[in-house]
């Protein structure tokens, strides 16, 4: 039996974090390296809104792919809370989860993860496939993306056959052909020259710019500056956390 | 919402396709596998028909009578060969004829002789018999005729000879109506054999046939050496085979001293014999299927571990446990299939050269071999790559997607 009085404070806590997207509590993630145990996160408190830009940077080492992975459901808390739009999905079964990933989430690795023997197209339309949706439904949809993301001409080329650039560009057409709300990035242009770069950072930041929100883990500081909201993090805990007028001109 | 059937076996289809080695290596596993059961039970079931035939061959409806008996029931090697105390005679034969239930009746002695004409010869095995011999064992003369219908104690000089008889003897001299000699006596030929005709053991073609009588003379014995007796229909072949025991007892002083035994029966024992050896060789043939089995398990395995980014990747597009492990096992039982597919047609195509060597040998597989074939390799498809489908989808994402 719950005692009323902790049914009321329970309340009150919902009410203030009813704008909250996302919403960590006291997680803890804990590794076993051997016989010792790695704090990876370590008692992290997070709220994020709905539409925010937020890198988070830290040296290797400071949880921060950690952080994103959780976030992502790729990964789950040792301890602690997590709520995505006011729902506990800290231990979520495994079709739910999925659901749940394949719906709100999409990632953007820096390795860009394209099947190798499938196309441009194949690689934007597996979100789809994998979630069942008609192949009829889905052809406008991919066009559509390539279209976007100028990759008209690449559509039928397999991933050895674009660059760089383009195949970081394949990567998040697919992470967001199924419009999800977060889209989290891992050290995107990690893979990319400068130049690549920056092109897909534009285009995270016009995603962003139309409503999803974009969470980027990097080392690079130009690119963690850009974001509005900058989380610094070491040895698994959060160091700083600030709100920031972007300076990137647009 | 859950993936269609048609994009997950379009997904597999790109594996299978993506990585060429790895799938001509589990086709041919399979292919092997399944050709050999078709192959092997295919010969199995060939030995099977062909003895089936020769017994056909043998006569219909027929009850053969032989002396000597020993208390195991069936066919033995005892009775086969074993001495005995009181020989059959002609009157026995005689006797046989009166039961209702018998058409016809055929005496057998068998010896071997000289035969010589116009100073060639050669070493021939003779069979004294009468008339109804040529009825019994559904033969056809090429020319003249076959023993004359006569009593059975009557010892005329003729004899039916076969056509490789006829060839060595007389070469291109008409034959009917020659005298040759056989041992110490003259006989005139009345009839050459028909190129068909051969059954188990003896080919007419190089037999000569005269009346049992003139037999017994020659050989010196008043014995037979085998008394076939056709039933009228097949359902009188059990009466006729009791009947044949009471006579032959009443004639013998109460005591049974001789085997009988159907056609039936004995190829009723060939059939078993060669039934089973079908289905053992058919199981060997099965080990190989499961070979195919392990073999798709282990490259499933190293499939799964080449391919766990994809697996990661998958996951964290959405992709729940359930969907990765059809995925696998679709990827399996296709290459399953395809292999079975090219199995039985290599099966298929090794059957018909085999029937093509040897053409007195049925080799058509059963279709029960092809079946459990199929479904073996469908079946070992599927139970092998459980395994990996289930590590498959047990896997971490986050370890996965590093390729860990």
């Amino acid at each position: 039996m719950v005692p009323v009085p902790l049914l009321t404070t329970n309340m009150i806590e919902l009410s203030m974090i009813e704008l909250s997207l996302i919403e960590l509590k006291n997680i803890h993630r804990n590794f076993l390296v051997g016989e010792q145990t790695v704090h990876a996160l370590d008692d992290i408190n997070l709220s994020i809104q709905a539409g925010e830009y937020i890198s988070i940077m830290g040296p290797s080492g400071s949880g921060k792919s950690t952080l994103l992975n959780l976030i992502g459901l790729l990964d789950s808390a040792t301890k602690g809370t997590y709520l995505l739009n006011q729902q506990d999905v800290t231990a979520l079964p495994d079709g739910q989860q999925a659901a749940k990933r394949s719906k709100t989430i999409g990632f953007v690795f820096q390795a860009f993860h394209l099947i190798p023997r499938l196309t441009a197209a194949e690689n934007i339309a597996l979100p789809l496939i994998l979630a069942g949706t008609e192949p009829d439904q889905r052809q406008p949809l991919v066009n559509k993306a390539v279209m976007d993301m100028g990759l008209s001409d690449r559509a039928h080329h397999t991933p050895d056959q674009l660059s760089g650039g383009q195949r970081q560009r394949v990567a998040i057409a697919r992470a967001t052909i199924m419009q999800p709300n977060i889209l989290l990035a891992d050290e995107p242009t990690g893979n990319l020259d400068q130049k690549s770069g920056q092109d897909v950072i534009n285009i995270l930041e016009q995603l962003n710019r139309q409503g999803i929100t974009v969470i980027i883990v990097t080392h690079d500081a130009n690119i963690g500056q850009r974001a509005t909201r900058q989380i610094q993090m070491v040895d698994g805990r959060i160091e700083s956390d600030q709100q920031c007028s972007q300076i990137s001109s647009r | 919402m859950t993936t269609s059937i048609n994009d997950i076996i379009r997904f597999s289809w790109t594996a299978l396709v993506g990585y060429p080695t790895r799938t001509l290596l589990m086709l041919t596993a399979m292919a092997i596998g399944v050709a050999a059961v078709i192959m092997l039970t295919a010969l199995g079931e060939g030995a099977r028909r062909y003895v089936s035939n020769e017994f056909t061959s043998l006569g219909t409806n027929l009850v053969i009578v032989f002396p000597g008996y020993s208390e195991t029931s069936g066919l033995n090697p005892i009775a086969l060969v074993g001495t005995t105390p009181r020989d059959l005679t002609l009157d026995d034969a005689q006797v046989l004829t009166r039961n209702t239930n018998v058409r016809r009746i055929a005496p057998i002695n068998i010896g071997s002789v000289k035969a010589s004409f116009q100073g060639r010869s050669r070493e021939v095995p003779v069979i004294g018999s009468n008339h109804e011999l040529l009825e019994i064992r559904h033969w056809e003369l090429a020319q003249g005729s076959f023993l004359p219908a006569a009593d059975l104690d009557r010892a005329t000089p003729v004899c039916v000879i076969g056509s490789n008889i006829r060839d060595e003897l007389f070469d291109t001299q008409a034959a009917v109506g020659q005298w040759l000699r056989l041992g110490d006596r003259r006989f005139r030929v009345i009839g050459v054999m028909a190129s068909e005709g051969r059954s188990i053991g003896v080919d007419v073609q190089d037999t000569i046939m005269i009346p049992v009588a003139s037999a017994q003379q020659l050989f010196n014995t008043p014995s037979l050496f085998r008394i076939l007796v056709e039933a009228k229909t097949r359902s009188a072949i059990e009466p006729v085979k009791l009947a044949i025991i009471e006579q032959l007892k009443e004639r013998h002083q109460g005591k049974r001293d001789v085997t009988v035994v159907t056609q039936d029966a004995v190829l009723a024992t060939f059939d078993r014999i060669l039934g089973a050896l079908t289905y053992a060789i058919g199981g060997i043939a099965a080990i190989s299927l499961a070979v195919a089995g392990i073999l798709i398990m282990n490259v499933m395995l190293v499939a799964v571990s080449q391919r766990t980014a994809e697996i990661g990747l998958l996951k964290a597009l959405g992709a729940p446990q359930r969907l990765i492990i059809r995925l696998i096992l679709s990827e399996a039982i296709m290459l399953s299939a395809f292999g079975a597919i090219i199995g039985l047609l290599l099966g298929e195509l090794g059957c018909l050269a085999i029937r093509q060597a040897f053409p007195d040998l049925p080799a058509y597989a059963p279709l029960w071999a092809v079946l459990t074939a199929i479904a073996v390799s469908l079946l070992a498809g599927f139970v092998f790559s459980l395994l990996p489908a289930r590590q498959a989808a047990r896997l971490d994402p986050v370890l996965a997607l590093t390729g860990k």
